[in-house]
């Protein structure tokens, strides 16, 4: 395949892995400190992309509308988690995948309500709607690149966060033993609500970004919601280090299987056959490196807990 | 261990005098009679559609009760276990398509016979489930639920990419499986009844597996792991030998709902499916028997009524049902995390309630209610 193909598709694959980690960050966090399993994650990556498509209409401006979705987002999470969850850190893991199987019912519905059953297209904002070009003659979408430089913006944010605050340290704390952050005085409630709106927000702020790549629909949530879980789970819970790593990896498992697979295939047998094989090889391919690397790393990557 | 507390989920249930079983059984005499009489109780009331939703209650039932059993006795939370379900109904559609078709699959004819086709569903289930349990049961905890969740969806994506056997459109069946006798399982009353029965016999062999030395180990095994390991039970392999039995009695149940349907499609290894089965077990009450079973009939006939009951409101409200589904299932998780098999009993189901005192000093589960942590 030609080279500068295959740069570009790395780059997709960067742009896809930079999405799962906005989304895996908040949700592994909550994962290491609480022990909690969030199916709903999803759902404020739905409602962020929604809240952009109608601030934005609005307002007439995308990035506007952004900027206002993302910490509406987080508010949402904030008014879920008080409501909700915070009752349910201390119960079954079981009780927990109920109670927020159960939120993602009611938010796809109350979507489907508000905003009717079609799906919504966005369009970029004017100034990133042309192309870039990069080093070496490639030419790039202006939007994609942005949400990459967005993305690596977000992670070294999170790491001053969590590596050079005062409300960092008590993260980390947290992830590592709560029980004894709790004895030390520290209001984990509180603490938490904070990660869990941070969380949202950020869930909120990659689904605003999907929205000129992807449509806007009820459902989009869970689609990627499953891979964040790939993500995490790969990265280790609780660790932000992971949720990188783990994103960009099933970034570009996932681009460079669908993109190069057929090709593959195509040598060996009739094309019709390979363009089934390799479609199915495709969409599994990052579960498989999931599974592959949980046989080897029992609790992923880097595991927060020791 | 008494007569009276053997079916109890929890061996740590703090001993008290043994509950008065009699209600119990004249309750379950009189579901089994109600449930033997719906057919006609169905025509006299003017209401055939009630067999179709009886029907599917029972086959979800049967699979709900097999997950039951991995998740509720053995405390593996498995997240893809529609999964399963669904190589069951794939080992039908691919009997059908080779029967219909008169071709072979490795040197071997289609079939439509159910005394050949329903145990090989089984046994797929139970082959399948035994190759992913082997990988899934290294990791535990919430590393657990995603593995499982992860396998069953590599086996979703490959059945949608099996264009040999209708891909993204699944397979029409053209009837439903033969099985002699005279009997035409075509006709609804009589599917009706199999289904009824075969529910009942997995329901007396659970019951029976639970209650034995192997139910003993697994139960053990989900209250303390290293304890059981110490005592020098071999865990691994009885927790594998029981998500293979599930997985081998969701293949079954997934053999019924494509005969049901008369349609085998991707949609029903769907993760959604095994979320569906999850909130069947833990709404009836996990770590019983006759929970997951209420649990799969309360929520198909939700499905039925909350619409219909919405749509008295206002016309076209009841498209929205499941805005009002999923608070349900938060309220039941908040208020009755015994699930409504607890409600109406109004005793320790096991799994989801608090862990007494007493356990949690002995170690058996941490002060927050969770296991602990095994390495």
């Amino acid at each position: 395949m030609d080279p500068l193909l295959l740069l570009v598709q790395a780059l997709n694959g960067v742009q896809l892995g930079v999405m799962l980690f906005l989304m895996a960050a908040g949700l592994t966090l909550v994962f290491g400190i609480m022990d909690m399993i969030n199916l709903a994650h999803g759902s404020f990556y739905m409602v962020g992309a929604y809240l952009t498509a109608t601030f934005s209409a609005a307002l007439d401006s995308f990035l506007l509308g952004l900027l206002l979705a993302v910490p509406a987002a987080a508010l949402v999470g904030l008014v879920v988690e008080r409501v909700a969850l915070a009752t349910l850190y201390r119960r079954d893991h079981l009780d927990q995948v109920l109670a927020t199987f159960g939120l993602i019912l009611f938010f796809n519905e109350l979507v489907r309500i508000v905003w009717g059953p079609t799906a919504i297209f966005l369009d970029p904002p004017e100034f990133l709607s042309g192309t870039v070009t990069l080093p070496g003659g490639v030419t790039y979408p202006a939007f994609r690149f942005a949400i990459i430089l967005v993305g690596l913006a977000v992670a070294l944010f999170l790491w001053w966060l969590i590596a050079r605050t005062r409300v960092g340290m008590r993260i980390r704390a947290g992830a590592t033993n709560r029980e004894t952050l709790e004895a030390l005085g520290v209001d984990v409630g509180r603490l938490f609500a904070l990660v869990f709106a941070l969380g949202a927000g950020l869930a909120g702020l990659a689904g605003a970004m999907a929205g000129p790549i992807l449509a806007v629909q009820t459902g989009m949530g869970e689609q990627i919601l499953i891979l964040t879980f790939v993500v995490i789970v790969i990265g280790g819970i609780g660790s932000i280090r992971g949720a990188l790593v783990g994103a960009l990896a099933v970034g570009l498992v996932d681009t460079f299987a669908r993109a190069l697979l057929p090709g593959l295939f195509g040598l060996m047998m009739e094309p019709a056959a390979a363009a089934g094989l390799a479609g199915a090889l495709g969409s599994v391919a990052i579960y498989v490196l999931m599974a592959a690397i949980l046989v080897v790393r029992p609790r992923g990557l880097f595991p927060a807990h020791g | 261990m008494a007569e009276g507390t053997a079916d109890r989920a929890a061996p740590s249930t703090p001993a008290g005098a043994p509950p008065d079983r009699r209600p119990a059984r004249i309750a379950a005499l009189a579901v089994l009679a109600v449930l033997v009489a719906l057919p006609w109780i169905a025509e006299a009331a003017g209401a055939p559609f009630w067999i179709d939703i009886a029907t599917r209650a029972l086959i979800f039932a049967l699979a709900a009760v097999s997950l039951d059993l991995i998740l509720g006795y053995g405390g593996m939370v498995s997240f893809g276990h529609a999964a399963f379900v669904g190589v069951g109904a794939y080992a039908v559609g691919v009997a059908f398509t080779h029967d219909f078709e008169g071709s072979t699959l490795f040197g071997l004819p289609g079939s439509v016979n159910a005394w050949v086709v329903w145990p090989a569903a089984a046994v797929a289930g139970g082959l399948v489930a035994a190759a992913v349990g082997a990988i899934c049961l290294r990791t535990r905890g919430v590393y657990f639920i995603m593995i499982t969740l992860a396998f069953a969806q590599m086996i979703y994506f490959l059945v949608t990419a099996l264009r040999r056997y209708g891909g993204d459109d699944g397979i029409a069946l053209w009837g439903r499986s033969e099985i002699g006798f005279g009997l035409d399982l075509n006709d609804d009353r009589t599917f009706y009844f199999l289904c009824l029965a075969l529910f009942a016999g997995f329901l007396w062999l659970a019951r029976r597996m639970v209650r034995s030395r192997f139910g003993r180990i697994l139960r053990g095994a989900k209250d303390n792991e290293r304890r059981m390991r110490a005592l020098g039970h071999p865990v691994y392999r009885y927790k594998l030998v029981a998500f293979a039995i599930a997985g081998a009695a969701a293949g079954l149940s997934g053999a019924l709902l494509a005969n049901a349907t008369e349609y085998v499609g991707p949609a029903y290894l769907h993760w959604s499916r095994s979320g569906e089965l999850i909130v069947m077990v833990v709404l009836g009450g996990m770590g019983t028997l006759i929970g997951p079973a209420i649990g799969a009939a309360a929520l198909i006939l939700m499905e039925e009524w909350l619409p219909e009951a919405m749509n008295a409101l206002q016309p076209g409200l009841g498209e929205h049902w499941q805005i009002v589904l999923g608070p349900i299932l938060i309220l039941v998780v908040l208020y009755a995390p015994r699930g409504l098999w607890g409600l109406v009993a109004g005793r320790r189901a096991g799994g989801g309630g608090r862990p007494t005192p007493l356990a949690g000093l002995l170690g058996g589960e941490g002060p927050d209610g969770k296991a602990r942590r095994d390495d």
